[in-house]
């Protein structure tokens, strides 16, 4: 049968560089599309032999956008090696720079990355469909985005002495207490956080009205939910179980404890992609696709112990009507902002615990244990750290389970059910291209976790017949 | 001891003749970059950084290990110098595994502050990635060979300062290891007294603590100073007596 294949590479404001291909059968009509990796870091591999202390610094290395997310998970795992409890300042601490994490993160996310394609509409310029032409289109919700952004990152700096790539949480705690002087200057932020917060909720929710057509088919299904909640079932971020949910809203596997992740969670790989494809065992790789971060944590706690945020998520909660969960993930955007309004608010009350300001930040041990299992909700997802170590502390094998990695199954169900709806033949518009590219923005991927250029990527397609001969070759 | 005139940088100065060159220069706030150096232990010669010319001289001599002569004419600063200080800080580099992002010692390394101040911008030779591997057997210490650069300030610390000569080189060339009393790990070493002397002057990263996380381990030398100090007013019982 002649088939041909469309590449979109590489794929635009995301973190890191991916590209895209879709399969047409002879009729032009979309048999499969999938969403390649084609990156390869190699950081399970060459940190074998480094220093338990040192996985802090060096995984955090994997990324530019969630360092701190690494630096804490792994810090964890080295909890976990030195079988200690770390001080509750430092625990306390490490929680908010978790949620300043997350705060700058998903602001990056939909501020700079996401909006421009919703405040200037998926056919505008590439050229101007960006964070520079959402500053000419509305300087205000641009400012107000970046400076959200700048306040996450000025509490990372605050507690850790820089923005990225901080050092500071360690195996045993964190290595510096919070600077008093500084907490008053954090809290002079949060009425603007709040109020910034706000408005991109409204400002989403008038987008949703914009394109209920578009919305029903960005990554629209049914599939498994993990994440951390609380003891109590609550949105959990630090230090918490995992729960998993079906796409009916029941709840088929609770309080699992992070360290038995591998009974649960196997990972696929296909020889097309870099990036693994982590799937529920329970159900085989072929059914266990579940989808991780904003949208699966907002959907499977029971609440939010913050007022406005769980307000938000009430509200939230009724788009999945009879279904128990919202399951299109366009929702990841509107998840991710009730997150926003969740991190200003438990920071304000995180800066109001006088518990920050303990001067005892870390507990020192040996090495007591051969092996440690680290994880946390990073912005995109649950994260696993899991290190072996000899006697010495000296790493023999590390094990890194990704949030994005964990979408993996369900970015590709995604690109493939927006390819189906939208492309028709090789007619290939920038619109098309860049509906399918924001489909996969929706899960806000961090692929190779590191910064890239804003909208001046060149986009290429080609279509492709089953003897590879170019039929078409666009580029942008 | 006599007094000798010579010329450094332009400067006429005085100096005692048992003194280096490099002390003499630095008595005289003339800077010359070092870096298996240290003030309190013996000197080498052997990172050639300290390199200077001489009139009259055809080979550059290190200042570290060279006498003030009567009549000397040193440069210490010329275009050449700086080119080869360049170069070998470059070359350091590229043999060891130097990644100063994730380094214990980031931002207080000596061999990173001395690629700042030579302007070592890129290496232009090719790097070696050479496989070293870490002892990490001490139970407070560690030795990262892929961070070492050979100064063999430990060795002489260990040997002249704490007097348990615990380090010594092994190998040939580019397979020039620092050991630990007979090639041995250095967790199993019975003449190591856990001093930590090597550790805080060793200028990389190479000898750290346990324990210490990226860009966390300062290392202090102004011990040396005081230990060397009262020795030589005898307030210190001398281990080498070869020495006196």
């Amino acid at each position: 049968m002649a088939t041909r294949t469309i590449t979109i590479s590489p794929v635009t404001r995301i973190e890191g560089h991916a590209k895209i291909t879709i399969q047409l059968n002879e009729k032009g009509i979309v048999k499969d599309a999938r969403f390649h990796v084609n990156e390869f870091r190699g950081f399970e591999k060459f940190c074998e032999g480094r220093m338990m202390w040192e996985m802090g610094g060096i995984t955090s290395r994997i990324c530019g956008i969630c360092p701190t997310s690494h630096l804490i998970t792994s810090a964890k795992a080295g909890d976990a090696i030195l079988a200690i409890a770390i001080p509750e300042t430092a625990q306390k601490l490490r929680r908010l720079i978790t949620l300043a994490q997350w705060l700058q993160s998903h602001a990056l996310s939909f501020f700079h990355l996401s909006s421009p394609d919703f405040l200037l509409g998926f056919d505008a310029d590439p050229a101007t469909r960006n964070i520079f032409g959402l500053i000419a289109h509305d300087k205000e919700f641009a400012r107000r985005g970046i400076r959200l952004r700048k306040f996450g990152q000025e509490i990372i700096e605050v507690l850790g002495t820089r923005r990225i790539h901080t050092p500071w949480a360690v195996a045993g705690g964190v290595r510096e207490p919070f600077d008093p002087a500084k907490r008053e200057y954090l809290l002079n932020w949060i009425p603007e956080a709040k109020a910034t917060a706000v408005m991109a909720l409204e400002a989403l929710k008038a987008i949703h009205t914009k394109f209920e057509h578009d919305i029903p088919n960005y990554g629209n299904f049914r599939s498994l939910f993990m994440g951390m909640v609380g003891d109590d079932g609550s949105l959990e971020y630090y230090d918490g179980t995992l729960r998993v949910m079906d796409g009916d809203g029941n709840i088929i596997a609770d309080k699992i404890n992070p360290i038995k992740y591998r009974d649960y969670f196997g990972e696929a790989s296909e020889d097309w992609s870099y990036l693994k494809f982590p799937y529920y065992k329970p159900l085989g790789y072929a059914k266990g696709m579940y989808r991780v971060g904003p949208l699966a944590r907002v959907n499977i706690c029971d609440y939010i112990d913050t007022p406005m945020a769980e307000a938000e998520r009430k509200i939230f909660k009724a788009l999945a009507g009879d279904a128990g969960t919202v399951n299109n993930s366009f929702y990841y955007h509107y998840a991710r902002l009730i997150e926003i309004l969740f991190s200003v608010e438990k920071i304000e009350m995180l800066l109001n615990d006088p518990v920050i300001l303990g001067q005892n930040v870390r507990a020192k041990a040996m090495i007591n244990q051969d092996h440690g299992i680290g994880a946390c909700e990073a912005p995109r997802g649950t994260l696993f750290h899991e290190y072996w170590v000899n006697e010495d502390g000296k790493l023999t094998k590390v094990d890194l389970v990704i949030a994005t990695a964990q979408n993996n199954l369900a970015m590709n169900r995604t690109v493939r059910q927006l390819a189906m709806q939208y492309l028709d033949g090789a007619k290939v518009t920038e619109g098309i291209l860049n509906r399918i590219e924001a489909g996969i923005r929706c899960f806000d991927p961090c692929l190779s976790c590191s910064t890239h250029a804003i909208g001046m990527m060149p986009m290429h397609v080609q279509v492709v017949d089953h003897e590879n001969n170019v039929l078409c070759d666009v580029r942008r | 001891m006599a007094i000798v005139t010579l010329t450094i940088d332009g400067e006429q100065l005085s100096a005692k003749d048992d003194e280096s060159l490099l002390q003499v220069a630095r008595q005289h706030k003339i800077d010359i970059p070092t870096l298996c150096h240290l003030d309190g232990i013996s000197d080498v010669g052997a990172c050639r950084l300290c390199l200077v010319e001489v009139e009259g001289w055809t080979k550059l001599a290190p200042a570290c290990t060279t006498r003030p002569l009567e009549g000397m004419v040193v440069h210490t600063s010329t275009d050449r110098l700086k080119k080869y200080r360049r170069m070998i800080v470059g070359l350091l580099a590229s043999e060891g595994n130097h990644q100063c992002a994730v380094c214990t010692v980031n931002n207080h390394c000596e061999l990173q502050n001395l690629a700042y101040d030579v302007g070592l911008l890129y290496v232009r030779v090719p790097y070696l990635y050479p496989d070293k591997h870490i002892d990490a057997s001490h139970e407070s210490f560690i030795l990262d060979h892929n961070r070492c650069v050979l100064c063999t300030r430990c060795v002489r610390v260990c040997h002249e300062v704490e007097g348990a000569h615990v380090w010594d080189i092994a190998g040939r060339g580019i397979d020039c290891e620092i050991i630990s009393d007979l090639n041995q790990p250095w967790g199993s070493s019975e003449s190591c007294t856990s001093c930590g002397k090597c550790v805080l002057v060793c200028p990389t990263g190479a000898l750290v603590k346990k324990g210490e996380s990226v860009a966390e381990m300062e290392k202090h030398t102004e011990f040396l100073k005081y230990i060397v100090t009262a020795r030589r007013k005898g307030e210190w019982i001398s281990v080498d007596t070869d020495e006196e």
